[in-house]
């Protein structure tokens, strides 16, 4: 257990360093120049496009802009954005607790909806249940996050007005206002997973719920309750929680349209901001550091997989 | 004495898309408490469905007329909430498969005990205590290690002993064995039936023994009900049915058919294939396959009829000593 650990902790070092390559690489396939979009109204001068290519090194062939950069991330240097002038790092982390909080928000949201519906819809198949859990699951699924983001911003801020429409409050300032900012993109985002998550969980209760055990679990005189919740359902959540980690590594890496209704500044923004600028290191930092929380997941994953999956602990 | 199974008539259909599908029809038997009855017949025959039906374990799509009763009581219409209460306490099931039938998410130790908390209202310390009583029962060796370990650290022989201990861990009065020895090597099929026997005079449960493996049928059961193609067409005790079988299908099941019509391996295996039950033929179900069937038999089914005390079968030319005879 401990060496497995360790060795796949070890994986984690080369899946990020070929992913900082990838990045690297193809941020220069982006068209458009950095030095003339930050020289701004002196774009004419040679003289300060060359100033400003030799300060950010671009100037140097890319194996060599590559290599400055990767010792600086070593030592824990995300470099400076270009554009708003301010530490990478500090940035990122700014906007981690925002998409944190959202993200974590809507993963719960998807959870309780997609679960329990994929349950009850296994347990009573082809059965009324099943078809309103089908259809709830289909429309979360084909329904656009833009246009509920804008349908439930209508509905609860414009007609009721229970809630503000857009911008974003810490929970350290005010829990209740964050969560009021933060309810209705988190359902938005919540909203299109738990269709996912559904359709995958009423699928291994089916399979789980034809086992032979579940038979065996029967011909013991269990309650149909203990069969469903404890027999069927621990089995089929092995697959289940593979595919909510995975979905919780995407919603942390920021929600870019949802985010822009919302005018929530997160991950998302911050990236697509940063992409439009041409600010490499910004785009470059965010990237690393969503990339980061995805292989960390996936480590938790499997520990949670082997937490639930017996015949992955022991010998 | 009050059988501990009785079985008056049972049918079973199961809807299906292409209509009702008659499994099992006019099944007939009874199990006194302390014996052995086999169920023999090959794979669709309607022995499974029978004793899945006796659980109370069908699929929703089936239904099912007749009686079933346990040790007395009509059974086969409860609801479902005195029916499951049934199970564990009164009859008990020990299924075909060890290497599948155990829940891979728990502990050997862990599915013994929760029958016992749920029916005998045991606390978790006296259940898991009485758990690891039950698997020594089935002599596991080390039982306090084994209750700790999961499915797939058990061998097959192994998990059948947990699934035999789960099955007697409330002491039911009927223990349905559906071909339990079929998954194991034969070392390990011994060792279990030796079990089974001993468990079945400790305990005096009956036992419905469903196989498809005669050596068994001789070691095990006191009485043997024959199926063929959902339908009993012999009933013997076991000895009886071993020296004089009546039904041509027995005689063709107990591989005695080359000594009978003199070339060797005619029908050591039976010919032919089984009638298909969505639309059954209208005489003897058996005789597109028999080697001894008339114009009779293919045109009227034919009853069961006893032919010695506790000897029945459904056929027109039985006794087929007469015949055998001739043969020889």
């Amino acid at each position: 257990m401990g060496i497995w650990l360790l060795r796949r902790l070890g994986q984690i070092v080369p899946t990020l360093l070929i992913l900082s390559v990838l990045i690297f690489g193809l941020q220069q396939l982006m068209p458009g120049d950095p030095a003339l979009i930050l020289a701004g109204e002196e774009r004419g001068d040679p003289q300060v496009l060359a100033e400003i290519r030799a300060e950010l090194m671009l100037d140097r062939p890319l194996w060599q802009q590559y290599l400055a950069w990767l010792g600086r991330v070593l030592t824990g240097d995300f470099g400076f954005s270009w554009r708003i002038r301010m530490p990478v790092a500090q940035l990122i982390l700014e906007k981690l607790p925002v998409t944190l909080q959202l993200g974590l928000m809507a993963f719960v949201i998807a959870v309780l909806i997609g679960v329990p519906l994929g349950i009850v819809s296994a347990v009573w198949k082809d059965k009324p249940v099943d078809w309103a859990a089908n259809g709830v699951a289909l429309a979360g699924i084909s329904t656009p996050n833009f246009w509920l983001g804008i349908m439930l911003i209508l509905l609860f801020s414009v007609q009721l007005g229970w809630l503000p429409p857009s911008g974003y409050v810490s929970i350290f300032e005010d829990p209740w206002q964050s969560l009021a900012t933060t309810i209705m993109p988190a359902f938005v985002l919540g909203n299109s997973i738990a269709g996912v998550l559904m359709r995958h969980t009423r699928a291994a209760m089916l399979t789980a719920l034809s086992q032979d055990y579940v038979r065996t679990a029967r011909a013991k005189g269990l309650t149909e309750r203990m069969v469903v919740v404890k027999h069927a359902l621990r089995n089929a959540l092995i697959p289940v929680v593979t595919l909510g980690t995975i979905e919780l590594g995407r919603l942390l890496a920021g929600a870019v349209l949802t985010e822009q209704i919302f005018t929530i500044p997160g991950f998302g923004k911050l990236i697509v901001d940063a992409v439009f600028n041409r600010d490499y290191p910004v785009v470059q930092g965010v990237v690393m550091a969503t990339a980061l929380i995805f292989v960390l997941l996936s480590l938790l994953a499997d520990l949670l997989y082997m937490a639930i999956n017996p015949r992955l602990r022991a010998p | 004495m009050t059988p501990a199974l009785e079985v008056i008539d049972l049918a079973i259909t199961f809807r299906t898309d292409r209509g009702p599908f008659r499994a099992v029809q006019g099944v007939s038997f009874a199990v006194d408490p302390g014996r052995t009855l086999a169920i023999v017949g090959e794979s669709g025959c309607g022995k499974s469905a029978t004793s899945l039906a006796i659980m109370g374990l069908l699929p929703d799509s089936a239904r099912i007329t007749g009686s079933i009763r346990l040790a007395g009581q009509e059974i086969a219409e409860l609801p479902p909430e005195p029916r499951r209460r049934l199970r564990g306490p009164a009859m008990a099931m020990i299924f075909q498969e060890p290497m599948t039938s155990l829940n891979p998410a728990f502990t050997a130790g862990e599915q013994v005990a929760e029958a016992l908390r749920l029916h005998r209202g045991l606390s978790r310390g006296k259940a898991a205590a009485a758990a690891v009583a039950a698997l020594e029962q089935v002599h596991i060796p080390e039982p306090g290690r084994r209750a700790a370990q999961y499915p797939h650290q058990l061998s097959g022989g192994m998990r059948q002993r947990v699934m035999i201990a789960i099955a007697l861990a409330c002491r039911p009065r009927l223990l349905i064995a559906d071909e339990p020895t079929t998954a194991l090597d034969v070392t390990v099929q011994a060792q279990i039936l030796s079990l089974l026997a001993e468990l079945k005079r400790e305990t005096g449960t009956a036992t419905v023994l469903i196989t498809h493996d005669l050596g068994v049928v001789a070691d095990q059961a006191d009485e043997v009900v024959v199926m063929y193609a959902g339908q009993v067409v012999e009933r013997a005790p076991a000895a009886r049915l071993f020296a004089n079988p009546e039904h041509p299908y027995t005689v063709g099941l107990l591989g005695a058919a080359p000594r009978l019509t003199g070339g060797r391996g005619r029908l050591a295996s039976i010919e032919g294939t089984v009638p298909d039950l969505m639309a059954p033929p209208g005489g003897c179900r058996f005789a597109a396959r028999c080697p001894f069937a008339v114009t009779l038999c293919h045109l009227t089914p034919p009853p069961l009829r006893t032919l010695a005390p506790g000897h029945q079968a459904a056929c027109h030319r039985a006794p087929l000593s007469a015949i055998l005879g001739e043969a020889a």
